[in-house]
């Protein structure tokens, strides 16, 4: 039995990679989950608003490392980064003023707004990949580590090591920051209360003088912010590449729904258990195992439940879990 | 007579494209007065009322506030020239504070809005008490407070409320009265949509009673409540 080594596994193997990949989807499913609350549909575009979000910041990385401008030990990215979101929030303008105003004017049904934003899906699809095509992307520069493992092995002489990528500590911290400044500016900022008041009560928010041309302008504004930050620090932290952009939408929705659609901390809280319940389930539990059990009781098999190509099946199956027994979700959203 | 601050003249209308509900009706209100809108079910009193805020569009008849003909404009511009309504339902924010729907209230408002608030919480103490509570997990009374204190934030020239009582229990409508009463001594003009007829007429200074969208009987209160016709017909004798 090696407890120590145990723990050190499961946070190097579980834990860390859990908290990087649950904050991503996290800023994911707050984009989602504002847009339900105050234009009252589900976005089928957002996994492909994040790809436009981030493709944009690789190609003005590019730019920036071809001249020779970097950002010291952390990735040229996140200089770019700023240039991503400006460019975002002009398509999530340009695509609501083109597209879902029309929709808005006729009054249209949810399900009519769900069916064009799959259309604006596959148009965002389609102009990302023209731009920089279908292959994987790395983009990430600078120090690659915080801590090293084999540097980790030598301070502490445990056998296990534990390393913390640059990326995730990176996606932490911004994630922490980013919710921190969304929460104060919906529950503080007049502008951020209007859109509370919005998304709780359109009438009496029409009634009350709150322009609902202007909440939407902001909400979008918002979520293209909040969708590039998502997409570049998953790009940063695994790879670029549309496909796998377009796929984030099942755990991100997901996400959202879990928590409760419409609510921001549900949001957050669906991120994390999502990603928990990923990365724990398809992690291959020999090695944390052969510490806990008794000498030679240690398992043969990897003790993996699911192989990671089937990773979007467990999100499928908490979606289906929660739709059957808790609609709302944990943080009381409204019901799909 | 001069004319009234604010007149629904004539009005004659209905929802969309439907059939006019409304019948060359006439409801009416002056400063510190309480103009109540009763009548059987169906009758057509919210109607009146919403025509009179512009939610519905008039086929014929106007509404004028203080002089000004407002019939052409939508709900959204009269709350701007002054009209402060409080719909039936969903009237308040549940998932803000207190505080927060006050100030939402406000929206429209660029000036110092503490104040205003300051008069609120004086009228309703108990909001003060709760202010940092959700409006959602109030009671029923407490509830309707929050809506009539959210649209005394816009300073409004007119008051209108569409069944403030509704669902309360008569405690509580009591009180709510009294509160309606003291709102309307500042001098606001209160115009009222009540299902409890008898209450309603006992503190207004002016009735209307309609039937099927037409005007059956119009005096103050106690005309009203002393006419046996109107007795008879909704009183309960």
């Amino acid at each position: 039995m090696d407890f120590l080594n145990a723990i050190v596994a499961l946070t190097n193997f579980v834990m860390i990679p859990a908290v990087a990949y649950g904050s991503q989807l996290a800023l994911g499913a707050l984009g989602v989950t504002l847009i339900y609350s105050i234009l009252r549909f589900s976005n089928f575009a957002h996994g492909d608003t994040m790809a436009f979000g981030t493709m944009i910041t690789i190609l003005v990385t590019w730019d920036f490392q071809s001249r020779g401008i970097g950002f010291g030990p952390l990735p040229t990215a996140l200089l770019a980064l700023p240039l991503g979101i400006v460019a975002t929030m002009a398509l999530m303008l340009i695509t609501d003023r083109t597209v879902y105003r029309f929709y808005r004017a006729q009054k249209a049904k949810p399900v009519v707004f769900v069916m064009v934003s799959l259309g604006v899906m596959f148009m965002m699809n389609g102009l990302v990949r023209l731009i920089i095509g279908t292959e994987d992307q790395r983009f990430t520069d600078g120090e690659r580590f915080i801590i090293k493992a084999r540097v980790f092995k030598e301070m502490t002489g445990l056998r296990e090591g534990l390393a913390i990528k640059t990326t995730q500590g990176i996606t932490v911290v911004t994630a922490i920051v980013v919710v921190a400044l969304l929460f104060w500016f919906l529950n503080k900022t007049r502008t951020g209360k209007s859109m509370r008041a919005y998304s709780d009560n359109e009438d009496l928010a029409l009634l009350s003088g709150i322009n609902p041309e202007r909440v939407v302008m902001y909400t979008w504004l918002i979520v293209a912010t909040l969708a590039t930050i998502a997409g570049v620090l998953y790009g940063l932290d695994k790879s670029f590449k549309p496909f796998t952009y377009f796929q984030l939408l099942l755990p991100i929705f997901a996400a959202a729904i879990v928590g409760g659609l419409g609510s921001p901390q549900g949001a957050i809280a669906g991120g994390f258990i999502i990603a928990f319940s990923e990365v724990t389930i398809t992690y291959a539990w020999k090695k944390v195992l052969g510490y806990l059990m008794p000498e030679n009781m240690g398992p043969d098999g990897l003790v993996q439940l699911l192989s990671t190509d089937y990773k979007f099946a467990v999100s499928f199956a908490i979606l289906i879990i929660v739709l059957l027994f808790k609609p709302t979700g944990l943080f009381k959203g409204k019901s799909v | 007579m001069s004319e009234p601050f604010l007149i629904g003249d004539g009005m004659t209308g209905g929802y969309g494209k439907g059939p006019d509900i409304l019948h060359d009706c006439t409801i009416a209100v002056n400063p510190g007065e309480i103009a109540v809108i009763v009548g059987p079910n169906g009758a057509g009193k919210s109607t009146a009322m919403k025509a009179v805020f512009g939610m519905l569009s008039l086929n014929a008849g106007a509404v004028r506030l203080g002089g000004e003909d407002i019939t052409r404009l939508s709900p959204q511009d009269r709350v701007v020239k002054g009209m402060g309504f409080v719909p039936q339902t969903s009237n308040i924010f549940t998932s803000m504070t207190v505080e927060e729907n006050l100030e939402m209230g406000a929206f429209i408002r660029t000036d110092d809005i503490t104040e205003t608030m300051e008069q609120v919480y004086n009228l309703f103490p108990i909001l003060r008490d709760k202010r940092s509570q959700p409006a959602g997990e109030l009671s029923g009374g407490q509830r309707q407070q929050v809506a009539v204190g959210r649209a005394l934030m816009t300073k409004p020239k007119v008051l209108m409320l569409d069944e403030p009582t509704a669902g309360v229990s008569p405690i509580v409508m009591d009180e709510l009265f009294d509160r309606i009463i003291e709102v309307a001594r500042t001098g606001l003009p209160i115009l009222m949509v009540e299902q409890n007829a008898k209450q309603a007429l006992e503190i207004a200074d002016k009735g209307y009673v309609l039937v099927q969208g037409r005007n059956a009987f119009s005096g103050t209160g106690q005309e009203l409540l002393a006419d046996p016709e109107v007795r008879k017909s909704f009183l309960g004798g």
